[in-house]
């Protein structure tokens, strides 16, 4: 199974760096280019859908497989705050708090 | 004497009775995962204390005349990125590298109610995104038959620790094909059930409409036993459907007569390696001799399935992984004082995320930003739904639809990593039946001519597992492809 690149999609630089910030990612500049090229191939390839005709057809965004039966609304055990902060990367653990940097600018 | 050969219910059989101690056969499984990790690099974890633990309970239970369930004794692997609570899930991600689960999965719980011990974790694809095991940030696993090959991805770990029979039994998870192609790759049996039949609470998602866990086992009748004791509704998973879970062992009848197995000749004419070809063909015309109906169907969209896939299951994975921050829980960035919230998550999410991951994430954002959403996420759900439809169509003339699991044999270390789209290629025919939620199997049907294993799949109705399982049951009883390679 081969799939020849006959199409291209211009991805620029711009728009790589764009994406990387909606997805909260830093890239390096080898990244940022290697990934400019393969998103392109593969958004070329993956260009072959909007050759179908879908006119009139619903989306499915998941297979509802069977009637889902909803739990009851009440509540129960759940992860203790120690068991919640035993992960995180800093937590004040006496405050049940996990601990970030500065949110806005100084 | 060794166990090493036993299925898992001749392992059951032998616990309960009395004739095999649980903490002999665990320890037998320990000693050979020692012996056989540092070629195959199939484990991530190995808990020797907790496992004998479990064990000895087990036995002492046993003396008691206690029921000891199911799968009482029967050692099994996890994949890494299912939680055992107090254990390590990496995930195969420098991101996870550190995290310790605070509980459990659903399908550890049941597991462990059934008897099975857990022996360890097993390396997979990073965030399971991969059809090689290359993608693991502990490095690759080695296929057990030809040790410069790769297992197949991206349960690769699971299937080689069973075709390597370091256990006789493992858990995987499937969103594209990622238990059946590295079955079929190790030579082994690989189940992905219904989307809906086993609760997904406590296996860290990638792309949560298309993710579904399963067993593999190097007997059809073992993965029913696993299947049974996995399926079924869970309050913490409202996506695991509250349907009746059948008696799966119970319907390994041997009988297939009469049943109409459905092959897409157009879509596996293009593109199959030859030796998977002849092994499918010889696989077909043995469903055949036993009173099996071949019959023509017609999946005209099946051709659209790796990019609908491709596009789907990124977008869903971009949203799914947001949540590895170094906030929580995780891998998070040094940084200096001057940094801020924003530094922390992009620096956290640019070290502890390896290249494939990165590349989903930013293939999903794109596909879900604004001015490509209908014309790529939107369209791919459009032709999911006609996908499904062919399927629909395809199961009112057959009872189940056979297929190869892969084009190819498996393939070299390293002879696809530099091109990711090839490598999507690869999963041609095993992605249909997530996007559709089809259970599926992967069963040995030969060997290529330089000696590596080749799969077939199988794949059925919704929850009509038990078809499935019955055809390929009965396709094990009549052939002898499950062995074992030399290490």
């Amino acid at each position: 199974m081969h799939y020849d690149r006959t199409m291209s999609t211009a991805l620029t630089l711009a728009e790589v760096e764009r994406i990387a910030a909606l997805a909260q990612l830093a890239l390096s500049d080898d990244e940022k280019e290697l990934f400019r090229k393969q998103l392109a191939d593969i958004l070329a390839y993956a260009e072959q859908v909007q050759a179908v005709d879908t006119s009139g057809v619903p989306a499915t965004a998941h297979v509802h497989a069977a009637q889902y039966r909803e739990r009851d609304d009440a509540p129960r055990p759940s992860l203790s705050v120690e068991d919640a902060l035993a992960n995180a990367p800093d937590a004040d653990r006496d405050a049940g708090l996990f601990r970030v940097p500065r949110v806005i600018g100084g | 004497m060794s166990t090493l050969d036993l299925t898992a219910l001749d392992l059951r059989d032998g616990v309960a009775a009395g004739r095999l101690s649980a903490v002999d056969v665990v320890s037998e499984r320990l000693d050979r995962i020692a012996s056989l990790n540092p070629r195959l690099n199939a484990f991530n974890l190995v808990d020797p204390e907790r496992a004998l633990g479990r064990a000895k309970d087990i036995d002492r239970r046993r003396i008691a005349g206690e029921d000891v369930g199911p799968l009482a004794g029967v050692p099994i692997a996890i994949k890494d990125n299912i939680n055992v609570r107090g254990m390590r899930t990496t995930a195969s991600s420098k991101i996870l590298e550190r995290f310790v689960a605070p509980y459990d999965a659903t399908v550890i719980t049941r597991l462990e109610r059934a008897g099975a011990i857990v022996v360890g974790k097993t390396n997979c694809d990073e965030f399971a995104m991969g059809s090689s095991n290359e993608n693991s940030a502990f490095g690759p696993v080695r296929n057990p038959w030809a040790v410069d090959r790769i297992p197949g991805g991206s349960s690769g770990g699971s299937a080689a620790a069973v075709a390597a029979r370091c256990v006789p039994l493992a858990l995987g998870s499937d969103t594209g094909g990622s238990i059946r192609q590295p079955a079929s790759f190790c030579g082994v049996i690989g189940l992905k059930p219904t989307y809906g039949r086993v609760s997904r609470y406590g296996l860290l998602a990638f792309a949560s409409s298309l993710d579904q866990i399963g067993p593999f086992a190097r007997s059809v009748a073992d993965a029913a036993l696993v299947l049974s004791a996995l399926a079924g509704a869970d309050p913490c998973d409202a996506t695991a459907a509250d349907v009746d879970v059948p008696d799966f062992a119970g319907a390994l009848t041997g009988d297939i007569a009469g049943l109409r197995i459905g092959v897409p000749r157009a879509f596996v004419s293009a593109g199959v390696d030859e030796d998977v070809r002849r092994t499918f063909e010889a696989a077909l015309v043995t469903l055949r001799d036993q009173g099996a109906t071949l019959v023509d169907v017609d999946l005209p969209h099946a051709q659209y399935a790796i990019p609908v896939y491709y596009l789907v299951c990124t977008a869903e994975a971009s949203s799914n992984l947001a949540r590895y921050d170094g906030v929580k829980y995780g891998y998070r960035a040094p940084l200096s004082p001057r940094d801020d919230l924003r530094d922390l998550y992009t620096r956290s999410r640019r070290d502890g995320f390896g290249s494939e991951v990165k590349r989903r994430i930013m293939l999903g954002t794109y596909v879900l930003s604004a001015g490509y959403y209908d014309a790529f996420y939107i369209k791919a759900s459009q032709v999911r739904t006609l996908l499904r439809r062919d399927y629909d169509d395809a199961f009112t003339r057959a009872d189940v639809i056979a297929m190869p699991t892969s084009p190819t044999p498996p393939f070299r270390l390293g002879e696809k990593t530099g091109d990711p789209l090839q490598m999507y290629l690869a999963d041609v025919f095993t992605v249909s039946a997530n996007l559709v939620g089809l259970p599926g199997i992967s069963v040995p049907c030969g060997f290529s001519a330089d000696g590596l294993p080749i799969g077939f799949q199988l794949l059925g109705r919704m929850f009509e597992e038990s078809t499935v399982l019955r055809a390929a049951d009965a396709f094990g009883r009549a052939t002898n492809w499950v062995q074992s390679p030399t290490l």
